[in-house]
């Protein structure tokens, strides 16, 4: 093919654009030859400045340092997401607060989306960082898929997310945190099954049910109370819900029902029907459901103190 | 050192095209034609891995005949423009228009630039809200676009596969009705020649790779027909036009 594929002849391909996040536009040759199934990978070399969280080092409140400056610290923040697993599926919900410092930025966020149709991701930390993770990785799921003609298995979307994770840590170290929580349903086993990360990647898998964000203690010790093994997936829906009210309880920074404004939980199933967002009118109503039942005990339903009686 | 002959820039067009040509025409035809929800892909293909059709991004899909290794390189290029595209601005800036664009200008440099030619032949397909919304683009190796009306035929015979499609295909069709045709207009070179070339009627779904572009569906809108439901699309696909022929209406009258 001559010429045509040396990917290392100089130009606007030959590997980085710059960290405009703009680059020129493609020239006929660029793509080819030089594919790769995933896509993240692709990036790197053709556009690093468009990966997520490559900030120059002398962005004010970001350079060398140990210590986020405000700039960073007033960045609207995402707080609770909780993931629970149900009869063949997995529940995953997450609260609609964002919060800059003590500040509520934003009362109607979305932390919880689909990833594929049959795993789903929710973040918590930094907003704007969180959003262009997801936006990462459901490319990166899809054009593997696109490329192989296959879809990548639940472990591996799960590496996946924990690499690209890793690669955000000189970041997360001057303030610019996300992590992720991630969920999928296991074709081959037929279970749903969650995984979590911490800054510098991961994955651990979880058994039953996580939580993570600033309201997860809380949100953890209601489920624990909560969960039954293979319970059905309303059972988990509901579940979730609880401990999202538990942790807006008690964490100031995890936002609760508002029913004044109608803002609920975002709340997503992944069983074998794939990845299902609950419609807003079918959210409420759950919410409003515990909203009720707190009206006549505010600390939630009771567990049950001695298993044997 | 020998000084190599001169070959005038026209005679090298021309041996490059007719080597081109003579390459994608070797091989069998595919068809690409809209139907009342969207847009229906039919090649016979025996592979169930190697594939001719697939989806490069929500509402597009890409149809190839040739070598497998050149047009595979191409849509893999393909997926990384549209999904590069997509990720730098939003899913919907991606159309059938700018993926055709930089196929023509690929396919163009590489046949104006390099010794051998691609001997490929590609279709880019984009499934609007509205039938009047979709969209079929073909590009050929010397990267010359056209914009179809609403039908294509390409690769093999296209001639003749084109002349028998183009008798069946009408706006409105339902998707059994578009697959008749299609399976028709793939027969027809066989009935022309005596099985010379083409497909037989008697084709099964193991030899058929079929796909379409749903508009119904949400989010990723190809798909691709096989198993059962592919049986069942040839069972009622060959009822109707075992009804067309007995109006007798013989569909081989396009082959020479």
């Amino acid at each position: 093919m001559g010429p045509y594929f040396d990917a290392s002849r100089p130009g606007p391909f030959a590997g980085g654009a710059g960290s405009s996040g703009c680059p020129a536009p493609p020239h006929p040759a660029g793509f080819m030859g030089r594919q790769t199934p995933s896509f993240a990978d692709f990036l790197a070399s053709y556009s690093p400045g468009l990966l997520p969280g490559r900030f120059s080092t002398a962005a004010p409140g970001l350079a060398g340092g140990g210590t986020p400056g405000p700039a960073v610290r007033d960045l609207p923040h995402g707080t609770t997401i909780v993931a629970v697993t149900c009869d063949h599926g997995v529940v995953l919900a997450g609260d609609r607060r964002a919060t800059a410092g003590s500040m509520i930025a934003k009362r109607d966020v979305e932390k919880v989306f689909r990833s594929d149709e049959f795993s789903a991701v929710g973040v918590a930390g930094t907003g704007s960082v969180g959003i262009e993770f997801v936006r990462l990785f459901q490319v990166e799921l899809e054009h593997y898929e696109k490329m192989e003609g296959r879809a990548l298995s639940l472990e591996g979307k799960a590496n996946r997310l924990a690499w690209m994770i890793r690669g955000n840590l000189a970041a997360a170290m001057q303030g610019l945190v996300v992590v992720p929580l991630f969920v999928g349903y296991d074709e081959d086993a037929g279970v749903g099954r969650i995984f979590s990360y911490d800054v510098a990647g991961g994955p651990y898998q979880e058994k039953d049910f996580y939580a993570i964000g600033s309201g997860s203690v809380f949100a953890r010790g209601s489920l624990k109370k909560l969960y039954a093994e293979n319970m059905p997936a309303r059972d988990g829906v509901l579940a979730c819900v609880q401990a999202l009210y538990d942790a807006a309880d008690d964490d100031s920074a995890t936002g609760g029902p508002d029913l004044p404004r109608r803002i609920f939980p975002v709340i997503a199933t992944v069983t074998r029907d794939g990845f299902r967002k609950l419609p807003e009118a079918e959210s409420e109503e759950i919410a409003q459901q515990v909203v009720r039942e707190r009206m006549s005990r505010p600390d939630g339903p009771a567990a049950v103190l001695r298993a044997s009686s | 050192m020998a000084i190599p002959f001169y070959v005038p820039p026209e005679q090298q067009v021309r041996d490059k095209a007719n080597y081109a040509r003579s390459g994608v025409s070797r091989g069998r035809s595919c068809v690409v034609l809209k139907y009342a929800d969207g847009i229906l892909m039919v090649a016979p293909n025996p592979s169930t891995t190697l594939r001719k059709i697939s989806e490069l991004y929500d509402r597009i899909a890409f149809a190839a005949v040739g070598r497998y290794n050149e047009y595979e390189n191409l849509r893999k290029a393909g997926v990384t423009y549209a999904d590069v595209t997509g990720y730098q601005y939003d899913r919907h800036d991606v159309t059938a228009r700018g993926i055709a664009n930089w196929y023509a200008q690929t396919l163009g440099e590489i046949f104006t630039q390099s010794i051998k030619p691609f001997e490929v032949e590609i279709v880019v397909a984009e499934v609007g809200d509205r039938p009047e919304d979709d969209q079929i683009f073909r590009i050929t190796f010397d990267g010359s676009v056209t914009d179809e009306p609403g039908f294509v035929a390409f690769g093999g015979q296209a001639d003749q596969v084109s002349a028998a499609l183009k008798e069946r295909y009408s706006d409105g069709m339902s998707l059994a009705q578009a697959f008749a045709a299609a399976l028709a207009a793939l027969a027809a070179p066989a009935r022309g020649n005596g099985e010379a070339g083409g497909e037989r009627a008697d084709v099964t779904a193991s030899q058929l790779e079929v796909a379409v572009l749903d508009r119904t569906r949400e989010h990723r809108m190809f798909r691709r027909i096989r198993g059962a439901s592919l049986e069942g699309l040839l069972a009622e696909a060959r009822a109707s036009q075992a009804g067309r022929s007995g109006d007798g209406a013989p569909g081989g009258s396009a082959g020479p």
